[in-house]
């Protein structure tokens, strides 16, 4: 019961400003409105971007996505950067719809904002951001208007190293390998198999290259531009796109159907 | 100060340029018994004197603990206080549950801050009467905040509210220097150390006084009446050298050599009203 009348507070709520505050439930008289809204809720994402694969190395976090964006199955967007600095010390990287990222991008602006007007000496961390991506797209989902991404947000401070993930039904979590899509297929085993705790900067780079060839082969949505970004104590850096070298004149590839004759 | 034709709303102004409602709302706090905080590097320690209506009630609390690293001594109209610390607990909870974080007191002391200014531009309302020491850690190491029901806010390394608290101050004037690098254990003792100035010749005792601490690696949280007579003994057996001479304070300090037998006697704040303590 208080569950409706908390979310009936949230509508209320302009959606500019997202207030983040819980409140202890008092008795209003409301009674719960009905999804009248149901035109403005998310059916379908549009703009798709495929997986991003994240990992913990010695000095701070490595993130690697491609730049490409699909219209359903045609790549319609080759140069959308997936993956955002916020703040001093977090970087977020983001798979599905394109513009419900950039809406999330909007709200860490804002937060980022108020956090940096403080000027207090106190800073959101990676962990404050996570948590607070995670409010955001639970209560989303609890509404029936997912934002349509799987976040991932990593970053360093103090020296702590931070990896986590949220998904657009709320579901949030740390590791020490993160990724999205298909790269829960296809990249978390190959890391689960040779991922180390202290992996140096050409080493991560290496084994987050393998996935992303991985990937490359074998997800259809995946294109052959990709960025890596790299999280320290220093900064957030994201790297200028580039492509992996791929091998296409494997045996099976040049015949595929030597086994199988009258198939394509 | 004396009643004059400006004083009657808050939202009217003196031709000097002062709110009097507001300045009556501090004198209020200064009508409660005292509550002292101080803080070193990375300890904080409340303490207050414990007062009660009569020998046939409790007393009132004015230490609450608004999270584990944030905690407010109160003086003035508990019942303001208590109302104050409840939004402290809701305002630090909140920051908890979406951030995972612990809400910096540097910023839970501006909220309050401007709670508080809002009720002096109101007409309808009336300034909270209660002071409150806050208390608390953030990245940058231990703070202590004065929070005034005229809206202000302002750091310190101690400080004394509350009816004779003067004394208190004089104290902690002489000797804060070496707080910031200060043991906890001498943390708490100076606190304990300040509560008997203001108590002027009573004999100090653990059930006159609260104490609290709350550190980088310490959850707050209240000292156990034993804990605090153990320091008390430490000191309460020799006899002060040093008098101590309060700003406006006729009275001689007794000595302080008694072995407890001392009885709690009236103290002289005859003209206080029943909901401040």
């Amino acid at each position: 019961m208080t569950m409706e009348l908390w979310l009936e507070q949230e509508e209320e709520a302009d959606r500019e400003t997202f207030e983040m505050t819980f409140m202890i439930p008092i008795e209003n008289g409301h009674g719960v409105k009905n999804a009248e809204a149901d035109s403005q809720r998310t059916l379908y994402p549009y703009v798709t971007g495929t997986s991003v694969v994240a990992i913990k190395y010695k000095d701070g976090i490595l993130m690697a996505s491609d730049m490409g964006g699909s219209y359903g199955s045609t790549l319609r967007y080759k140069n959308i950067e997936r993956m955002k600095a916020i703040g001093k010390h977090s970087l977020l990287g983001a798979s599905g719809e394109i513009s419900d990222f950039q809406e999330i991008l909007r709200y860490l602006d804002e937060l980022m904002l108020n956090d940096n007007m403080w000027d207090d000496g106190n800073s959101l961390g990676p962990k404050e951001v996570h948590n607070y991506l995670t409010r955001v797209m639970y209560n989303r989902r609890n509404k029936f208007n997912p934002l349509w991404n799987t976040l991932v947000l990593g970053g360093v401070k103090n020296g702590e190293k931070y990896l986590g993930m949220v998904s657009m039904i709320g579901v949030s979590f740390e590791d020490n390998h993160v990724a999205t899509g298909f790269g829960n297929h296809l990249a978390r085993p190959i890391l689960r198999d040779e991922w180390r705790e202290d992996l140096s900067f050409e080493e991560g780079v290496k084994l987050l290259e393998k996935c992303m060839r991985v990937l490359l082969y074998r997800d259809r949505s995946a294109i052959n531009k990709l960025q890596i970004a790299k999280m320290t104590e220093e900064g957030v850096t994201v790297s200028e796109p580039y492509s992996l070298k791929t091998f296409w004149d494997f045996k099976a590839f040049t015949n595929p159907t030597v086994g199988a004759e009258g198939s394509w | 100060m004396f009643r004059n034709q400006y004083d009657t709303d808050v939202t009217t102004w003196s031709p000097t340029g002062r709110l009097f409602q507001v300045e009556y709302a501090m004198e209020a706090v200064k009508q409660g018994s005292a509550a002292i905080g101080l803080r070193s590097r990375s300890h904080v320690v409340l303490a207050c004197v414990n007062k009660a209506q009569s020998e046939l009630s409790s007393h009132q609390r004015k230490i609450f603990k608004v999270d584990d690293h944030i905690g407010v001594a109160i003086a003035g109209l508990t019942a303001d206080g208590r109302v104050l610390s409840r939004y402290m607990r809701s305002e630090s909870i909140n920051h908890s549950f979406t951030y995972e974080s612990p809400l910096p007191v540097g910023r839970l002391v501006v909220h309050l801050a401007d709670k508080a200014q809002v009720c002096t531009q109101r007409s309808w309302k009336r300034p909270y009467g209660v002071g409150l020491l806050v208390g608390g850690l953030d990245e940058s190491g231990a703070h202590l905040y004065y929070n005034c029901p005229s809206g202000n806010y302002f750091e310190y390394q101690a400080f004394a509210i509350g009816s004779r608290s003067q004394a208190a101050k004089t104290y902690l004037e002489r000797r804060f220097e070496s707080f910031q690098e200060s043991s906890r254990e001498d943390l708490i003792k100076d606190a304990i150390m300040a509560i008997r100035e203001t108590l002027q010749g009573e004999t100090l005792k653990s059930s006159l006084c609260t104490v609290s601490v709350l550190g980088v690696d310490e959850a707050f949280h209240l000292l156990d009446q034993e804990s605090i007579q153990k320091v008390i003994d430490t000191f309460e057996k020799v006899p002060e050298e040093e008098e101590d001479a309060g700003e406006g304070d006729a009275e001689p300090e007794a000595a302080t050599g008694a072995a407890g037998t001392g009885e709690q006697g009236g103290s002289g704040d005859q003209d206080v009203a029943p909901m401040e303590i």
